[in-house]
């Protein structure tokens, strides 16, 4: 009988858990996407010195809904000339592609969909890289030469910008020998360091990459509005539209994670072997108690009864947060017996929030380049691609690797791995700035040849 | 591309000849906003048609009226009295760096920088503000009355020029820091849309796109109108003629522009602001021309009269249009991002190109 029981379990833990979370993030993640919409839109506002979203709910909180709302109850147009089943496919690939790449990530020690997979990472690049195939069909399925140009575009930068990419996690990889994603942040964990600090170059090449591959500012090109109207989104409208929407910007939330997992120590709180930091752990919770006390005290401030109840809620809501992640941190000193049994909790609500709170920051970093800077031209996109960012990877690995060798041969450890690895990326540095100005020399000779060209006609 | 594209400027429609990305022809249709406005000054009287000037560039409404009151001065041979003349030339100025935040917001837009855009309409609401409290209007303000002003400034009119003077020389920092040194800016503007100075004179293009091709040539120094000849201010000049050397003067002309204010406001001379032209006007038989430096380049204004109250022709030179003209020859050999640069830098309002 308790065979039977503890079979039963096995099979349920072994599938449906998976499954539900599989069900829960489908069903959140739209409401999450939302919501990263509406704190863009917020920060922008803050940066361009306006307000913002301020009509739907206090301070424009429900606006993400407003917005879905409108997106579903929208007519849903195929243009004539469209190739109707692949305009209908399209998106959903798109979609497809980014939400399964969530099933390979670990948002903590405890929530993984597929669960200890061994291929991990590679999984979850391989998967996500396959939500071209959503927008190239969408172009061309349109037929409609922005979103052909938009589509076209989008493909050359994936590939030019996966390779970059790629070879940045080979440089991670080197450090944690292994592709499993837990694994990799427990050797984060025991060695003590991020692979952010011993792999810096890795880490910067790997954060331009990922830009150009979510097509994002100021890799924005296939959708680039002032250019190509909307890209390969162009003839989408309504539901399809939101669908590449979703995708987009899941995939945002896909390479913060990709970059947390392996170069910010994934869910680890930061210095999580140091003692005399310990202290940090406490930081979660003080912080959602801000939040709350913030709430609070801007509550009178709001006009209407209605968004000041609205305002408690939030509060409310920030202060169970913060009691929640409190909880395992205070219950061992009232009663050390406790401190094991706590152990699991204490991994899996802080590492949820370390994770979440390290992406977050990555996406607001997104969105700072989104709101600063103007945008590359495509030529100029594929030169820092092809004549950059590969040939500093490429040197990145071989460096990185010679460093590792180093290392184990002195055998140095976590922070002294420093010693090796800080060379390495010093010399792949200057590497770096010499193909740029080799790069810029060679550009400077064309220029001179072309600008006869140009008005030769 | 157009003309309902979202960096066309409006309506403008430029016919692309594309070799992949490459533009090696193109050819722009124009004439969606055409309203045939030199035919309605044929059945208006001379002050009738004086609110039709601002509706063509009306971004620079206020220009427009300087450049059409002047022009009719001329013909009447009256004489704007002093005090409404640097009236004129403080709210033109004004009207002038108005234009110009439109035109880098814009621009900084299309090339996909975000931001500049609302800094530069923060600012521009300060001006617009300024003209509101002077005349009532923001956008087609009709600001002045042939012979000089309708309106005598408003108390704190000095202080507000000198307020938003003080504060635009640090919101121009702002701009640059974001532009000028940022090496993607750079990338998309330098080299891009080069026009040569011989190029620039043969297409008859004026303005600051005349200046960044190297010409030295602003009507406000070589035939100084309003109370220009009163004041010290330097013409920033080019040496390429690409889009980059267009971005650069038009920033310091900016600054030159809030100089000009600010040595205005300090002596607005006492006295009447009309001069005595009479309720009906009736010019003498005969023509005029008359151009001034728009923000946008030379606004000339051709008027004919025959002696009776509707002006016999009415020609009107807008600076945009015969900069458009140059525009194939910039655009030639670059790709298609570069053609939404080119647009921009130009700075068009089709409201003054179609008429």
């Amino acid at each position: 009988m308790q065979a039977a029981t503890q079979a039963t379990l096995d099979f349920l833990k072994l599938y449906w858990a998976p499954l539900l979370c599989g069900v829960v993030i489908v069903a959140v993640l739209p409401l999450i996407v939302g919501y990263i919409v509406l704190v863009e839109r917020k920060l922008m506002a803050d940066m361009q010195a306006r307000l913002g979203p301020m009509r739907v709910g206090p301070h424009g909180l429900l606006q993400p809904i407003a917005d879905a709302v409108k997106l579903l109850i929208k007519e849903d147009i195929i243009p004539d000339d469209a190739d109707k089943l692949v305009f209908w496919l399209a998106p959903v690939f798109s979609v497809g592609a980014a939400l399964l790449a969530i099933a390979g990530l670990a948002f903590g020690p405890a929530f993984q969909i597929a669960q200890d997979l061994n291929i991990g990472i590679l999984f979850v690049v391989g998967i996500s890289a396959l939500g071209i195939f959503g927008i190239v069909l969408g172009g061309w399925a349109s037929n409609s030469h922005y979103s052909l140009m938009g589509a076209l575009r989008s493909s050359a930068q994936l590939v030019s910008y996966e390779t970059a990419a790629g070879m940045a996690l080979v440089c991670g990889l080197l450090f944690a020998g292994t592709l499993n994603i837990k694994s990799i942040v427990a050797a984060q964990g025991t060695q003590g360091v991020w692979f952010g600090f011993l792999a810096p170059v890795a880490f910067f090449t790997y954060l331009v990459a990922s830009i150009a591959e979510t097509n994002r500012a100021p890799f924005d090109l296939p959708e680039a509005e002032s250019e190509l109207v909307a890209g390969y989104m162009t003839e989408f409208s309504g539901f399809r539209w939101s669908l590449y929407f979703l995708a987009e910007y899941t995939n945002m939330i896909v390479v913060a994670s990709v970059a947390t997992t392996l170069f910010l120590g994934g869910w680890l709180r930061p210095f999580a072997n140091v003692r005399w930091l310990n202290f940090l752990d406490y930081l979660p919770p003080l912080l959602m108690m801000g939040i709350a006390g913030y709430c609070v005290l801007r509550m009178p401030k709001q006009p209407t009864r209605v968004q000041q109840m609205f305002m408690l809620a939030v509060a409310g809501l920030c202060l169970v947060v913060a009691m929640v992640l409190a909880a395992p941190v205070l219950l061992p000193f009232v009663k050390p017996s406790l401190k094991e049994a706590v152990a699991p909790f204490y991994a899996g609500i802080h590492g949820g929030f370390w994770f979440i709170f390290k992406v977050s920051a990555y996406l607001y970093f997104f969105m700072w380049l989104r709101f600063t800077i103007p945008r590359y031209r495509f030529d100029q996109l594929m030169r820092l691609g092809w004549h950059f960012l590969i040939p500093l990877s490429i040197i990145n690995v071989l460096v990185v690797g010679v460093a590792l060798i180093v290392g184990s041969y002195f055998n140095l450890q976590g922070w002294a791995l420093l010693l090796a690895t800080t060379p390495a990326a010093i010399v792949a540095l200057v590497a770096a700035l010499a193909i740029l100005s080799i790069d810029q020399k060679k550009q400077a000779r064309q220029a001179g040849t072309a600008a006869t060209d140009f008005y030769a006609g | 591309m157009g003309p309902q594209h979202p960096s066309t400027h409006g309506v403008l429609r430029v016919k692309l000849k594309l070799d992949g990305e490459r533009v090696i022809g193109s050819e722009c249709v124009i004439g969606y906003l055409h309203r045939g406005v030199e035919k309605i000054a044929e059945n208006r009287t001379y002050q009738q048609f004086a609110p039709y000037v601002d509706r063509m560039d009306y971004v620079a409404a206020v220009s427009n009226g300087l450049g059409y009151c002047e022009a009719i001065e001329k013909l009447l041979v009256a004489e704007a009295p002093p005090r409404a003349r640097v009236i004129r030339t403080i709210l033109t100025e004004l009207q002038r760096i108005a234009s110009h935040l439109l035109w880098l917001g814009t621009h900084a837009l299309d090339i996909g920088a975000l931001t500049p855009l609302f800094y530069c309409f923060r600012e521009r609401e300060e001006i617009l503000k300024i003209l509101e409290k002077y005349c009532g209007a923001r956008l087609t303000t009709h600001a002045f009355r042939i012979g000089g002003l309708q309106y005598e400034a408003y108390d704190t009119f000095e202080k507000d020029v000198e307020r938003f003077c003080k504060d635009f020389e640090s919101r121009i920092v702002e701009y640059e820091t974001l532009l000028t040194n940022n090496r993607i800016w750079i990338g998309r503007t330098k080299g891009v849309g080069i026009l040569t100075a011989e190029d620039a004179i043969a297409y008859g293009v004026t303005g600051p796109v005349l200046r960044a091709s190297g010409v030295k040539w602003d009507i406000r120094k070589a035939m100084p109108y309003a109370a220009y000849d009163q004041y010290k201010f330097e013409i920033p000049v080019g040496t390429t003629g690409d889009t980059y050397d267009r971005y650069l003067v038009r920033m310091e002309e900016m600054r030159q522009s809030r100089l000009i204010c600010l040595q205005a406001i300090e002596n607005i001379p006492p006295g009447p602001i009309m001069a005595k032209v009479g309720k009906v006007l009736k010019p003498p038989p005969g023509e005029v021309y008359h151009a001034i430096e728009a923000p946008k380049g030379e606004l000339g204004y051709y008027v004919v009269s025959d002696g009776t109250v509707q002006p016999y022709r009415v020609r009107i030179r807008p600076p945009s249009f015969i900069n458009l003209q140059a525009f194939d020859r910039m655009v030639r050999g670059h790709l298609v991002a570069d053609v939404v640069a080119i647009i921009g830098t130009i700075d068009i309002v089709l409201g003054e190109v179609d008429r």
